[in-house]
Parts: structure tokens; sequence; C-alpha cells
């Protein structure tokens, strides 16, 4: 599937508002007037998604209901008109301890999830591949190992006039990144001046890309598709101008990728990449 | 007891004839030494710097309207001459820096600590003034020095070629460093810190020495109104959060002239040890802006459902316990920046924690309002309405200490609404309810009810629906701090702004109002709220005699009612 035509069925999908998982090719980018998470396509988004939908957004409107409803029947109850004397109870032992200790159970009933879900973010496991990621301002450079051909490129935004059918506003990039389907990616992040911060919401991940550091995360792409996200620190004039694009693709069409930008970029070193002896698989 | 407070009275201001004139003119502000003088000055202050803040905000929330950059190039070619699409993008920056900053350091804090602590811990505790009165002095005109240097930031250069600084009110390098803002705009911002600084420090020792020295004989420390506990553990944190403050910002002000590297790896410094540093005291930082809040809400509820409030000692345990944590969470703002999973875990359940005591808080407020007489006027749907909002922020602070999953919404939307619940809405919510309870005990003039009424609906209908919409951003993935954003956020931004415009039309009515009030000269009572209101300051006229209690009321527990006869049980 050529790049174009991937962008564009990309944009189909979302003019129609579909971003079912049952798709074969995922947008993950905002819809109009979205109220939820974007299309999650990792199995730590999963899992956030669902820690969030099915644990935390009960508990919290659940406690944000209760406490309206008990002001609104205060209110209605215990109004001057209603109840003319007040009474003068300003103790209940058993009442207080409960309300201490029933916050403290639920957050252990909370916790757990939490706790399960941090471990899967932040253990990384045996990487397919390592992308390494660099920030400046304001743009993000995209590095594949020698084992994938040894290349990097400058990834920016397309300006308005530049945009073709299918492209999302301040969001579709010149040069997007490219990952293989179902394998586990690292990716490693550091920025060239100050601190950054890289986002695709659809994987969950964000890691801050900082001077002097290399920070890490990981995350296995479950369907193809595009993916995007945004710089997630303030980092200057044009903050708001340096998205993420990352495109999956089966594992053939990413091969046949590399080849092609094995030839378009040249090596993050400044070889010429038809000089250097090409790793042989 | 109106009788007596009125002999008292009398009696004072023949003292005071005698022995003090009372300063008139310019020289009884700017001299001043007078803890209720001070405390008006503070809320004056207070007052302009939030009109200013607010005004900031509007601007930011007409820029987002629509998607594009519409607002800022013009509002850079007033302000500096430059009309340039960067130089609207930079002002934008600039305007949600300032933001933070007006309302954080010149609004809330001088609102609650300044304004509110001044006027009403002394009278609340039965003592003549303040500590020391010309400290006090120096507190507050420390303040006018340090906004000015927040103005002068913003009209020198930052980034290059820029006017102003706008990484952010936090302040983290290499943005802030020479590297990111090689201009003096950030020298300018740092100093402005270490006024404000000085200026809380020296207010903080004012009110823990007046507390814990200068209670009147029989009012113990668990008689003491809620209100003034809350100032109490704020001046606690204050002091002890502000040092450290002091102590970043002096590093990040010797990395840019002196050329030490304490936050510059190419020194070996670490740009996270700064946010380390700065989040040590910034998060005390946000319980320093909402737990005199919780003092003022307290004392709302309890007077306008005329009962005592209920568990006392929880609520002051309650402060302490978020207080103490408070100082042992700061990491949960660093959970993207690369920190081992351990350290994550720690900062989880240690934030989860802080939901405990504040749960505590809420339902004792509801408890508080059970089996009470409500009066439902100004001051009470303000405290209402902070009960209701403070709990929609609370819950998603529970979502967010999550390290799972503000890894998701870290930096988004869903951030800017969870802050803006607890501090726009939690915050100025119960700054009001203090304003309009204690209005009428400050300038001795009745405020137009109905009018505070429209107010408070104003403001809860306008300021819920900018920030509500915001968590559905936050989870579409919308970053904060952009200009400009894709066009699919378009909808619930418009929705956001248009709730901002209500509540930017809430903010002029409320000036109208205080004008209203001054011109009507209705003649407030010592106390017009009626039985359900026991403090001390209400036994005085309004406004209070230039000086009182020169003879120590002596606290009886039948005399001072509920609040004080709860703490004893």
């Amino acid at each position: 599937m050529g790049r174009q035509a991937l962008k564009m069925s990309a944009g189909a999908a979302l003019a129609a508002g579909a971003a079912g998982a049952a798709r074969a090719a995922l947008v993950g980018a905002p819809a109009d007037g979205q109220i939820g998470f974007l299309p999650a396509n990792s199995p730590v988004q999963y899992d956030i998604e669902w820690f969030h939908n099915a644990i935390l957004l009960p508990v919290t409107v659940g406690i944000s209901l209760l406490v309206l409803a008990l002001l609104a029947y205060v209110v209605y109850r215990f109004n001057e008109q209603a109840n003319p004397t007040a009474s003068r109870t300003a103790h209940n032992g058993p009442l207080e301890i409960a309300w201490t200790l029933a916050p403290a159970l639920t957050l252990v009933v909370i916790a757990v999830p939490s706790f399960r879900l941090l471990a899967d973010q932040l253990i990384i496991p045996a990487p397919d591949m390592t992308l390494k990621v660099t920030a400046s301002q304001w743009h993000w450079n995209y590095g594949y190992p020698k084992s994938e051909g040894g290349f990097s490129f400058d990834s920016i935004v397309k300006e308005d006039k530049d945009l073709k059918p299918g492209d999302v506003r301040l969001l579709t990039v010149d040069n997007a990144a490219y990952v293989p389907v179902g394998k586990i990616v690292e990716i490693d992040v550091t920025s060239q001046d100050v601190i950054h911060s890289f986002s695709v919401p659809s994987f969950g991940v964000k890691i801050d890309a900082i001077p002097g550091r290399l920070n890490k995360a990981w995350f296995k792409a479950l369907h193809e598709g595009v993916f995007y996200g945004q710089c997630s620190n303030i980092c200057g004039v044009d903050h708001a101008f340096m998205p993420v694009e990352v495109h999956v693709l089966s594992q053939e069409a990413y091969q046949a990728w590399l080849e092609t930008a094995k030839k378009q970029f040249a090596r993050a070193d400044g070889v010429d990449f038809a000089q250097a002896a090409p790793p042989s698989h | 007891m109106a009788s007596v407070s009125h002999f008292t009275d009398t009696e004072v201001h023949a003292h005071d004839d005698h022995e003090h004139p009372v300063p008139t003119g310019w020289r009884r502000y700017l001299l001043s030494t007078n803890h209720k003088d001070i405390g008006t000055l503070y809320l004056i202050f207070a007052i302009s710097a939030g009109i200013l803040g607010t005004a900031l905000s509007v601007a930011i929330r007409a820029e987002l309207m629509f998607p594009g950059i519409q607002v800022f190039p013009s509002i850079a070619h007033v302000l500096m001459g430059n009309g340039s699409l960067d130089a609207g993008k930079h002002m934008y920056n600039v305007f949600f820096t300032s933001h933070a900053l007006i309302m954080i350091f010149f609004m809330v804090m001088p609102a609650m600590m300044g304004g509110f602590g001044n006027w009403f811990v002394p009278l609340m505790i039965g003592a003549p003034d303040m500590a020391f009165p010309r400290m006090n002095n120096l507190s507050f005109w420390l303040l006018p020095a340090s906004f000015t240097m927040v103005m002068i930031s913003l009209f020198v250069e930052g980034e290059p070629g820029m006017h102003g600084f706008g990484g952010g009110w936090v302040l983290y390098p290499p943005f802030a460093s020479l590297a990111g803002s090689p201009g003096p705009s950030v020298d300018f911002v740092i100093l402005s810190m270490h006024l404000a600084g000085m200026s809380s420090i020296l207010g903080s020792i004012n009110f823990i020495a007046t507390i814990l020295n200068m209670r009147a004989p029989g009012m113990t420390m668990f008689r003491m109104p809620l209100f003034v506990w809350s100032v109490l553990v704020t001046a606690f944190l204050l002091l002890l959060a502000l040092p450290v403050l002091a102590g970043a910002l002096t590093m990040l002000l010797t990395d840019r002239n002196f050329g030490t590297t304490f936050f510059n790896p190419a020194g070996g410094g670490d740009p996270i040890l700064y946010q380390h540093v700065f989040w040590f005291f910034g998060h005390p930082e946000v319980y320093i802006l909402i737990i005199p809040g919780f003092g003022i809400v307290s004392q709302v509820v309890s007077t306008f459902a005329k009962k005592p409030v209920f568990g006392y000692a929880g609520m002051v345990y309650a402060m302490l316990a978020i207080a103490l944590l408070g100082f042992v969470v700061w990491a949960h703002h660093m959970f993207t920046t690369g920190m081992s999973l351990n350290a994550q875990r720690y900062y989880v359940l240690a934030t989860m924690v802080i939901a405990v005591p504040t749960g505590v808080k809420v339902f004792s407020w509801i408890a508080t309002m059970w089996g009470g007489s409500l009066q439902l006027r100004p001051p009470m749907l303000w405290a209402i309405g902070f009960i209701f909002v403070f709990t929609v922020g609370g819950v998603t602070g529970v979502v967010l200490a999550n390290a799972a999953i503000d890894r998701y919404v870290h930096d988004t939307y869903y951030v800017v609404a969870h802050f803006h619940y607890t501090m726009s809405l939690g915050a100025v919510f119960s700054i009001f309810a203090g304003f309009y309870y204690w209005f009428p005990k400050m300038s001795g003039y009745l405020y137009n009810e109905a009018m505070a009424k429209l107010h408070f609906w104003l403001t809860f209908v306008g300021i819920n629906l900018t920030f509500f919409p915001q968590h559905f951003l936050g989870f579409a993935g919308m970053p904060r701090r952009i200009v400009d954003y894709t066009d699919a956020y378009f909808a619930w931004n418009f929705v956001s702004s248009i709730g901002a415009y209500i509540s930017g039309a809430g903010a002029l009515l409320f000036l109208y109002l205080i004008y209203e009030a001054f011109k009507a000269k209705r003649h407030a009572p010592n106390n017009p709220w009626g039985p359900g209101a026991t403090t001390l300051e209400w036994t005085l006229s309004s406004p209070p005699p230039f000086h009182q209690f020169l003879t120590p009321p002596h606290i009886e527990e039948e005399e001072v009612g509920h609040t004080i006869a709860a703490g004893r049980a």
C-alpha cells in the first residue's frame, strides 16, 4: 500500500467517523466533538482505556453524583422553611470512621489494576526494533537503527497550503515515522535543546524528551493505520506545530517502505547509503 | 451582645483618640501598620490583579474559540508593536504564563492570606492586631514591587527577538535557561517570584506568631475557628515551601547569569533536578491556594446552617494531614519525565491517600448542613457551589494520581480542567464566599443580595461551561498551552469560550456590585447573618473600630457558641 494511498484511506475513515477496531486501517486522530479516548492501538492503551472507563470513571462520576445528590437533598430538606430549628449534632463517631475508611478501601481497589498497568508500561519487553526520537525546536527527528538501514530524517508539520485530501491540519507531517504492526517497538527519546514530550495517545505513550537524557518507552501496535500525537511540553513559539505522525504497516509494506526510505533519506552519519555496506537481511 | 460591643467600641475609640490619632490620606495606607487597613490593601490588590488575570484568560479563550490564529497577532501589534504571526504565537504563550503567575501569586494568595487572613485572624482570636505590624506593612508593599517586576518582564526580551517569557509559570529549564530564553525577561520573573516569596514568608511568620501568642484568654487552640486553623496550616506550608522555591530560582538565576550549571547537562547538571525542587514547592503551593478556602467554607457553612461545624477535630486533623501529605507527593507532576517504576509507584500511592482527608472535609461540610436550618444567602450559595466543584476537581485528581492514566492525559486539557476545577472554581468560589460573608463587616455596607446571587449563577454556569468540556478535549488528546489546534477540537473549544465570556460577564457584575454597595451606603448591623454567626468578628461594629480588643475578651464556652463548643467535645 503506497503512503499516499494509505493516507487517503485514513482520511476517508476519519471522514466517515468510523474508527472501529474491525477496520484494517485505524486512524488515531480526534473526531469532531469527541468526548472519549482516541482509538486504542496497543495492549497498554487498551488497558488504559479499560482502567479508566471500567473503574475510574464509575468511581469518579459516582462520587460526584453522590455529593451532588446529598447537597440537593440537604438544600431541599433542611432549608429554613422546611426545617426552622437547627439540630446541634456535631459528632457521630461511627459515621466519621466510615467516611474515612470507605474512600481508603476504594483507593485500594483502584490501586491494584493501577499498579499492574504501571508495571506493564514501564518494564520494557525485549524490543523487535528500536526507533530513536530526537526533538528540537520545532520538529521531531526519527532515527532507524543500522539493522533497519541506519537512516534518520526530520518530521515537520505540513503547512496549510501543502495539505492534501485526507491530511489532518496541524497533525499531518511531511515525513511520518513508519513501524511494523505487531512488533514491539522501543523508542529512545531525547532532545537537542529544550524539553519536549513525545506523545502518541493511541499507543498509550507519552515520554519527555530531555536534553542530556535518553528516555525509553515502548509500544506494540495491534492494527495497521495512522496515529497522531503532539508535543506535550511547552517548548516555545511553535509548540503547537510539532505533531507526531506514526504509520503502522504490515511487515511487507514496512519492508517496502524501508527500501524507499533508505534511498530517500541520507544516513545519520552523512554517508551516502548506496556506498555504505548495508546489513544483509 | 450588641449593646456590650457598642460599649466596648466607644471605650476603644476614646482610648485610641487619646493615644494614637488615626492617620489619614495616603499615610494611612502607605505607612499602615493596622491589620485591617493592610487587609484592605491586599484585597484591593488581589481584585485588581484578578481583573488583569481574567482579562488575560478571556483573551486566551477568544483565541481558542476557533481553529486558526486570529486574535493574538493583533494583541501583539497593540502591545509590542509587532503584529507578525510569530509575535502573535509568542504573545499567546506569554499570556498563559502571566495568567498563571498573576492568578496564583497576585490574586488567590493575596486575597486569602493577605486579605481575609489579615482582616479576620486577629478579630477571630480576639487580638488587637497582628504580632508584627510593621513587618505586615513590608509583606504587603513587597507585592506591588514584585508585580512591577513581572510587568517589566513582559516588555523586555525573553526568547530571541521576542518580548516576555512564554514558557509557562513553572519556568522549566532549559527553556528558562540562557539556552531557551537569553533575554532578561526570565530574570525579571525570577526576581518577581523572589519578592513575592519574601512577602509571603514574612506574612506567614506574622500569622504563626499572632496565632500562637495573641489568642485571647480562653481561646485555646481547639476553640479557634476553623478559618484561623486554615491560616495557621497554610502559614506553615508557606514557611517551609517558599524557601525551596527560592533555592530553585536562585540556582536558575546563577545558571543564567554567573556560569553555574545546576540545570545544564553540558556542565553535569540536570534539568530534572529543577523540576524536583520546583515541585517540592509547587505541590504544597496548590494546598496553600486552597486550604484557607477550606477554612472560609467551614465558617460560612456553619453560619448559614446555624449549626456547629460537624467533626471540628476531624476537620483540623484533615487539614494537617493534607498539609503533611502535600510535601511528599511532588513528583506526581513528573510521571512522564522517565522516573523509575518504584518511584512512580510511591508517588501514585501517596497522592491517592490525599483523597482520604479531602473526603473527610467534604462529608463533614455536608454533615454540618444536615439537620441545619439553611439560609441560602449569597455566601452560602458560593460555599455549596464550592463543595460540588471541588469534589469534581478532587475526583479528577484521583484519576490523575494514577501514573498509568496520567501517561495518557498528562499535559492535556484534562489536566487544565482538573486544576481549574480545584483553583478557578474551588479556590475562587471560596474567595467569593468569604468576600460576600465578610464584605458587610469590612465595609460597613450591605450589598445587593439579588445581584450577588446573579453573580453566583452567572459564574457557576459560565465557569462549568468553560472547564467541563476541557475534560473531553483532554481525552481527545488536545495538549495544553497550544495556540492553535486541529479542527476536530473546535466544538468543545467553542463551548468553552462561550462559558468564559459568561463568567467574564459575571466578573463585571461583581465589580458593579461593589460600586453599587459603596454608592448606596446601606449600613450593615454588627451581625447581618443572625444566630449562626458566632465568631468574635460579629460582636464588633461594622466596620470594626480602628483598634479593637485592647482589653482582650475572655472566651467562655457558652459565649462563643458552637464552633468552639464543638472543639471541646
